[in-house]
Order: C-alpha cells, then structure tokens, then sequence
C-alpha cells in the first residue's frame, strides 16, 4: 500500500544524508549570502537593517515587518544552507569518511575550524550577536560545570553563582591589579600589551579561587545530602555575595570596571571547547562514571572500592573550577562585574539551562544553554511575558520530559561528524 | 592462619543487640554458609564485616591484620567483595560499566590522565572492558552488556551484582541471599555459577543463605554457622 505524500518523510529522507561537515558547509554559505547580499535585501524587504537574530526582534517589535523578515531569515539562511548542504552531501560524505582514517582529533579539529569560522562571520555584522554568542558560549561552560553535580553526582547544589563570583573577581583583580589603571587598584603595574598572553592564568587563577571555596560545599557533603545539602550551597552563595558587597577592596556593591577587552570570540570560543572537551573525558572514563555510581548508591559504590569521599571533593571542586573560569569570562566580556549579577536570578538561569537541556549528558547542557540563551534574547522585546513563556516552556518540558530535553545521552564525537551516506556508518 | 577471623564480636544498635559473641574463621578457598531466622542479625555480620557499621566489641582480622575501623572502600579494595541481600545496583549505568567501575581501586591513570584522556587512560579502560566482558560472561550475562541495568531480568541483575563484586578481585566473596526470589532454574544456575567462581578462582566464600536444602543436603558448605 502507498504511504500518504507527507512532508516530513520527503524532508527526512532528502536530508538525512547530509553530515556534519555538510551542514557546516551550508552554515558557511549563509553567513557569506549574509556578509554579501544580507544589507541591500534587508533596503529591499523595508528593514532598517539586517535583522541581528534571525528576525525574531524584529517580528516581535513591530509584527507588520513579520513578512518581510521572514522572508529574510528563508532567502539567507534557510534556503543557502539547505541546498549548499543536500547538494554538497556526496562530497561532503567522502571527505568525512576520509578524514575519519586519521586519528579522531584532526578531523575535530577541522570541523571545529569550520564551526568557528561560521561563527565568527556571523558575530561579525554586529556588536549584539558578538555579545549575545560569547555570553552563550560561557552559558555553555557553566551549564555544563552544574551538570557535573547536579546531573553526574545528583547532588542539588545552588552555589553556581558563588562559584562563578569567586572567579569572576579573582580573575578581575589580577588583570586590574596588573595591567590596567584602575580606580581601586591604582595604575598598571605591568604592561597592557603582555596581558593578553597571560590571561589565561587570570581564569586559571579564577578557577582555582572558586574550586577552594567549593571545599565549604564538599566537605559538608559528606555527611549531608539532597534538601539539607542544596540549602548549605544556597547559604554560600549568598555569603559570597555579601561577603564581596562589602569588601571594600574590591570595590563593594559597586564592583570593578575598566577590563581590557581580553574575552574576544577566539578566546571564549576555546576555553568553551576546552571545557566540553575535558569535562566529556572526565565524565566518559570510570574515575568520573563513579560520580554516578555515588548517586545512585552510594552504599553500593563504597562496597565496589570506590573512594566517595574523593570521588565527591573531585566534583565539587571540578565543576567550581569551570564555573569560576566561566565566571573570569563573563566578568571580561561585560568588562565590568559587581556582586548583585551573581544572586538568585542566575541562578534560576543556570538551574534552568541544566534541567531544560537534561541531565547527565553534554548535550544535554549545550543545547539547554543554547536553546534558553537564545530564546532570552529573541524573547527580549516582550518584556515581562518573556518571565511568563520561559518558565512556562520548562513546565511543559518538566511534564514531558522529567529529566530534561537530551538527558543521560553519551556524548560521541565520532557519530557526530560521521558520514551519512550509508557507505563507512560502522566506524 | 585463617583468611579471616572474628572474635567476640558484638554490635549494638541503640538498646538493642543485634550482634552477641560472634565467632567466625574463614580459611582461604573455604565456602561456609550462616543461617539464622529473619531478624537474626545476618546481614548485620556482613555490614560490620565489610566496614559499613563498626562493631562495639570485638576484632576481625582479615589475613591477620585488623579491619575494624577502615572504611568500606579500604576493606573492599583489601579483598573482601559482597553482593547485596535488595539489589544495590547503579540503575542509570550499563551493565558494562557497573563491572568496570569495580575495578576503580585498581585504576592507575589518576585524575589528570582522565581529564585529558592520556593513552595511558585509553589502554587501561580498554584493558578493564575486557576483564569485565570476560566476568559477564562468566556469569553468563554478556548478551546484556550495553543494556540499563533496569531492563534486564532480576536474575540477570543478580548476576550483575556477582559479576561486579568478582571484578574488585576479592579473596573472600561475601554473598547475601544470592538465590533470593529465584525459580528453580535461575536457581540452579547461580548455584553453578558460584561453584565456577569457588573453583577457578579460588575464592573463600561466606554466604547467607535461607534454602537449607542447598545449604546442607547437597554437601554445599564446609561449615555451617548458625545460632
């Protein structure tokens, strides 16, 4: 018997051959459609400007430009991406079965290569998606770093924003203290030129200063769990807070400003890839599968000689880590960091990221930080009913899918970027 | 000198003595079963043997060395492994992994290695997924492999929970009710399981056991230890 013509089984069976790298490929060609002709079509459809984030400012700002911006968003992305993709797929399918005979890290790289140079291209029209990306791709990280404890380990902790305070500053004052005048800190003591190069040992430092004081939420953990647990990390977190407000030397409830601009795209973008990379390894191997081995029992686990002392200290203090680098990023893209950023609503951010996305899996994490990012920013022009269709969106998602959208998935590189021609699947 | 010996051993919960005077000598390769009503204070033996509970009176001495006081990874990495009267199982991992993550004692890469995935790390999960497999399909479990732990048969899962204490490489097996709930045949088999595991790997093991048919009639146990 004939099946009814369906659209989605024609969409499924036209793309389902396009990979990874094809797809990039047709992410490469919009953003150049967009670089080309992006500014004189958007004069053409009766827009002021390119819309900056794939038309939904503009569609929710003024609904009588709905048209013209959808239009857009068809003609420059949609259209250019689907076809250089599905056309490509027979060469993009033989490169990426090739490139998987080498040894898997140069054809990541390759594919991260392209990645990046989509988005750069993209961030590149304007200032707001360069903001709106780098903020994201540092969601990504703390994401991530809280889904090392609330998802590997299954601990609820809420000290997200404590951590991520204690990089942020602890990074802050060894640039300003360094290489920057500044009013708390006096003039630079180093050159501003050399910084650049030591700016990672800023975030370094950050993320040591955060995994030390997640030595408060550890050790209390090993007697503690669940409810009791969460409200000791609330606790840090809001004694962080009002500790930073008022200490004075560090500025206080007015915070540090006049960060040299360090936390460009090239820069968040590796410490992003850095952070899925290491926390992926870690969380892939036994020493961090027994994180999970702890949360679901860790009668269990201390009976088959895993160390659940150890193995809770390493979570805590690994995830803070991330967080604190995130932390010294977020203070550098704003350029400026006071304590009140890092309060409940962040709070509520990150804890939503992590529960949206899914638990116990990287991809889980990216595409809640992603997915909620975005969606906080397309969402901005409806003011106070964008805080009613977010939490009403991870309603629905907690209804239907308790653990989140991609929950306990295994990240693979290797089926990501393999090919799709049905010819080399078996890799 | 026997593999382990506990002398005098009491415990008290409270008020209430759950343990009183135990005595107990295990030699190496030696099966010995203890019976005893529900409420006897079984499982309490075991708990205070593998360190989860700490005896208020008494000594064991594991190779001739004092355990009291150790935590239950530290015994357990010395070489006495138990299986769990409820199933204490890992119910978002593999079966695979629940057997590889009892070899996390044994693990030599450290944490950097795992951070970073040093080749180091690579060749030793390598080499232990092929202990584990070897260990699942000893106890005849190797078709489930890759599956969740809650969707395999309960007496898979039992058998899981062998596998798993095999692979901390233990001199002395401690099984609680391993036949709990089980038909005749699952019966059978785990009873030729743990005679395989007795026999080539020369395990002492020590066992709870409420089906005294198998415990006595069929010359199962060296000693029998009761109340």
């Amino acid at each position: 018997m004939q099946r009814p013509f369906r659209f989605a089984d024609v969409m499924r069976s036209t793309f389902s051959q396009v990979p990874f790298l094809g797809w990039l490929l047709g992410g490469l060609a919009a953003v150049t459609v967009e670089h080309l002709v992006g500014f004189q079509l958007a004069g053409l459809l009766g827009m002021p400007r390119v819309p900056v984030l794939f038309g939904c400012v503009v569609m929710l700002k003024k609904p009588l430009l709905i048209p013209a911006a959808a239009t857009f968003v068809l003609l420059v992305y949609v259209v250019p991406a689907c076809v250089v993709a599905r056309v490509s797929a027979p060469i993009t399918n033989r490169i990426a079965s090739r490139l998987l005979r080498f040894p898997v890290v140069l054809p990541v790289l390759f594919h991260l290569a392209l990645l990046y140079g989509i988005l750069e291209m993209w961030s590149d029209l304007s200032a707001y998606r360069d903001l709106t990306l780098r903020l994201t791709l540092i969601s990504v990280m703390l994401t991530l770093s809280l889904n090392v404890i609330n998802g590997y380990m299954g601990e609820f902790s809420c000290s997200h924003p404590g951590f991520m305070a204690l990089g942020a500053y602890a990074a802050s004052v060894f640039t300003l203290g360094l290489f920057a005048n500044d009013r708390v800190f006096g003039p630079a003591v180093l050159p501003p030129a050399l910084g650049s190069f030591v700016f990672p040992f800023g975030l370094f430092l950050g993320g040591g200063v955060a995994a030390l004081g997640a030595l408060a939420i550890a050790v209390p953990s090993f007697r503690t769990r669940g409810d009791y647990l969460a409200i000791i990390s609330l606790a840090f977190m809001f004694i962080v807070k009002s500790a930073i407000e008022n200490l004075e030397v560090v500025g206080g409830p007015r915070g540090l400003s006049s960060h040299p601009n360090w936390a460009t795209l090239p820069a968040v973008f590796f410490w992003t890839v850095a952070c899925v990379w290491v926390i992926h390894n870690f969380v892939s191997s036994t020493l961090g599968k027994a994180l999970n081995a702890v949360r679901d029992d860790e009668m269990a686990a201390e009976a088959m000689t895993v160390n659940t002392r150890k193995t809770k200290v390493v979570a805590f203090l690994f995830g803070a880590f991330w967080a604190g680098v995130a932390g010294g990023l977020f203070a550098h893209v704003l350029r400026y960091v006071n304590p009140g950023t890092f309060g409940l609503q962040k709070l509520a951010e990150v804890l939503a990221m992590v529960y949206f996305g899914g638990l116990n899996s990287v991809y889980g994490s990216i595409v809640g930080a992603v997915s909620l990012s975005l969606l906080g920013e397309a969402l901005r022009p409806l003011e106070i009913f964008k805080w009613i269709i977010i939490p009403l969106l991870l309603i629905l998602v907690m209804i239907y899918r308790p653990t989140g959208l991609i929950a306990f998935r295994d990240f693979d590189v290797k089926r990501i970027i393999r090919p799709r021609d049905g010819k080399g699947e078996q890799v | 000198m026997a593999l382990l010996k506990v002398t005098d051993m009491s415990h008290d919960f409270g008020g209430l003595r759950a343990v009183n005077n135990y005595h107990l000598e295990i030699e190496s390769g030696e099966i010995c079963g203890l019976i005893g009503p529900n409420g006897a204070g079984k499982t309490t033996i075991f708990n205070l043997i593998t360190g989860i509970h700490r005896p208020t009176e008494g000594a064991i001495l594991f190779e001739g060395q004092s355990i009291v006081g150790l935590q239950p990874y530290e015994i357990a990495a010395r070489g006495i492994s138990r299986t769990f009267q409820n199933l204490r199982l890992w119910r978002h991992m593999t079966v695979l992994d629940h057997v590889k993550m009892a070899r996390y004692s044994k693990l030599g890469y450290g944490l950097v290695g795992a951070l970073f995935g040093s080749g180091r790390c690579r060749r030793q999960e390598a080499a232990i997924e092929e202990k584990a497999r070897g260990l699942l399909d000893m106890v005849g479990n190797g078709r489930f492999a890759q599956q969740m732990v809650p969707n395999i048969p309960y007496s898979a899962q039992r058998r899981v929970e062998m596998a798993r204490a095999l692979a901390t490489e233990p001199k002395i097996l401690l099984l609680d009710e391993p036949t709990a709930g089980m038909n005749p045949e699952e019966l059978a088999q785990m009873m030729r399981i743990i005679r395989t595991v007795h026999r080539t790997l020369g395990l002492a093991i020590f066992l709870i056991e409420h089906r005294l048919k198998m415990v006595m009639e069929r010359r199962w146990c060296d000693a029998v230890d009761g109340k």
